[in-house]
């Protein structure tokens, strides 16, 4: 469904902030795939998803999203594609339009716009029971402008947003960072519902080791823009935080440089 | 001193005001729906005088030339889009650039830096000769702008061009091309601003080389006293648009008791400035002030 081939990227090259971040990466998704990513800070996690997603040319390697190579497509023509939540709750959603019209942008993702009115009356109705679902009493706020919402309905409703519309991979950066503890539980809830209901390819970023061995059928471990970990099916289900420490050291020959996924 | 001379510039004011209108929706589709400052403006309002003057005094009908002056601001507005998407310039020195090259271009097609024509002897579609006339004809005009961006605005088109001004990011995530709706944007911004320049140099019978010097400026003094006095009570976005043009009226109006204080028009200029710089500086201050108070109580 999805496949990195030899994606190499370095920042700022040729002066004193140069930052090689990703470093020959490889990564081959099978369709259903769900994929949680742990790294240490700078291991390239978020670099690899903005690879994905286009956000600047690769130095080399090649980016194929279900068979086709997509690797030269500008990132809001790759957004066909993807679905997209970000770490920061401000950066999915148009703060000063209503809900729907954000659901309406989301729902024409991929598909050419027109001089059409923007929203039709029956995709009212399918967005309420979408935000219905999503058990925030967002369903009766459609016309309500989104710059109204908490940081954890908006990543809400960004989910939506991003899966309103099948993707053939769905592109979670830490996106439950920025929430309050019982919050986070809560999106991370229906990140995990929507996934399955939906039979989506993803790949989520946290930096909550529980969090990465609960969710997902697969877990990946990034350090210095290599996958040095791939760990799935049973022998994912076994593993518990100390064996991913334990690992870490192992594959990297150095400590777990992440305080937040130590403390939580 | 007498206010009858002023009650009886009034009318005037508020004909200006609705012509300045229409250019300064223009400004309130660039500054506030695209989040772009456009200075293209101070050109591209001459240049639709200009045209619009020069196909009048040719014979074509003034209702064609209009169409023209407001084609030719598209042309420009298109020129800044270009400048800052294609080759990325910054906005507002995109703005900057295509202002001066038109100055030039102003000169070419006027052939002198001012060009009269008279209302005697061509057929006019307004002219301060007549204002109750004037006022009805720009009425009309402002109206159907309105309408015509209300319909646009909510279609799937002017839906994109409005969440790229609000989160680049979130509309490239979900397929919008952003540069191409701030292309979008800037052309139809400017197509106003050249309809504004042709109405407002059959108004005043002449098209001036100088005559978009600072337009930007009263565009912007009308879209934040607009915010300003009915942000609160208009949400609709109809609403919006007609408070911008209630702004552009006062700002004349407020013009007009300045002139009668005993100011020289060569005096706007530093008004105008120091009018919006208020308007600009008043909700920082009260922001500024609301954050003094909340440590004070804590």
């Amino acid at each position: 469904m999805l496949e990195l081939r030899e994606i190499y990227k370095t920042f700022n090259p040729n002066t004193i902030n140069e930052k090689r971040a990703l470093n020959g990466l490889n990564l081959k998704l099978e369709e259903g795939d769900f994929v949680t990513v742990i790294g240490g800070n700078g291991a390239g996690k978020s670099t690899m998803l903005n690879a994905i997603a286009g956000a600047w040319p690769l130095d080399s390697g090649q980016v194929i999203i279900d068979g086709q190579d997509v690797t030269r497509l500008a990132d809001y023509k790759r957004a066909a594609y993807l679905g997209r939540v970000f770490q920061d709750p401000m950066m999915g959603t148009a703060a000063d339009m209503e809900i729907e019209e954000n659901l309406a942008a989301a729902y024409r993702r991929g598909t050419r716009r027109t001089l059409r009115w923007g929203i039709r009356a029956k995709e009212r109705e399918e967005y309420r029971n979408l935000l219905r679902t999503l058990d925030l009493g967002l369903e009766d706020r459609l016309r309500s402008k989104v710059g109204l919402l908490s940081g954890g309905q908006r990543q809400a409703l960004t989910l939506l947003m991003a899966t309103l519309k099948k993707p053939k991979v769905l592109l979670l950066d830490e996106h439950t960072a920025a929430l309050d503890p019982k919050t986070a539980a809560k999106v991370l809830e229906i990140s995990d519902r929507i996934i399955s209901e939906n039979h989506l390819t993803a790949l989520m970023i946290t930096h909550n080791m529980k969090d990465a061995i609960t969710y997902g059928n697969r877990l990946i471990m990034m350090n210095n823009g290599q996958i040095i970990l791939d760990i799935r099916g049973e022998a994912k289900q076994k593993l518990t935080v100390d064996d991913l420490l334990h690992q870490f050291s192992l594959a990297s020959g150095s400590e777990f440089a992440n305080d937040r996924a130590l403390l939580s | 001193m007498n206010i009858m001379n002023l009650i009886q510039a009034l009318p005037g004011s508020i004909a200006q005001g609705l012509i300045w209108g229409i250019m300064a929706i223009g400004v309130y589709i660039t500054y506030k729906l695209l989040d772009y400052a456009d200075l293209t403006v101070d050109g591209s309002i001459g240049t639709g005088g200009a045209v619009a003057v020069v196909l009048m005094l040719a014979g074509v009908n003034p209702y064609i030339a209009l169409l023209c002056a407001a084609l030719a601001g598209a042309v420009a507005g298109l020129v800044t889009g270009l400048f800052h998407t294609a080759f990325g310039i910054p906005p507002i020195l995109s703005g900057i650039l295509t202002q001066l090259g038109l100055y030039s271009v102003n000169m070419r097609i006027m052939g002198a830096s001012n060009k009269a024509i008279n209302v005697n002897q061509y057929d006019l579609i307004l002219s301060l000769r007549d204002i109750p006339n004037a006022i009805l004809i720009s009425v009309i005009f402002v109206i159907a702008t309105i309408a015509i961006l209300y319909w646009f605005f909510g279609t799937e088109v002017g839906r994109a061009i409005r969440a790229t001004g609000n989160n680049e990011n979130m509309s490239r995530a979900q397929g919008i091309n952003t540069n191409i709706m701030k292309v979008f944007g800037l052309v139809l911004s400017n197509a106003l601003v050249g309809l504004a320049g042709g109405l407002y140099a059959q108004y005043q019978g002449n098209a001036d080389v100088n005559m978009g010097r600072g337009a930007i400026v009263i565009g912007l003094a009308a879209v934040i006293i607009g915010g300003v006095l009915f942000g609160k009570i208009f949400h609709n976005f109809a609403l919006r648009m007609c408070s911008v043009v209630f702004g552009a009226i006062l700002y004349f109006v407020v013009i007009a008791v300045v002139l009668w204080l005993g100011l020289e028009t060569t005096d706007l200029k530093l008004i105008s400035a120091l009018i919006v710089a208020l308007f600009l500086a008043a909700p920082y201050l009260k922001g500024k002030r609301a954050i003094r108070r909340a440590r004070k109580g804590a």
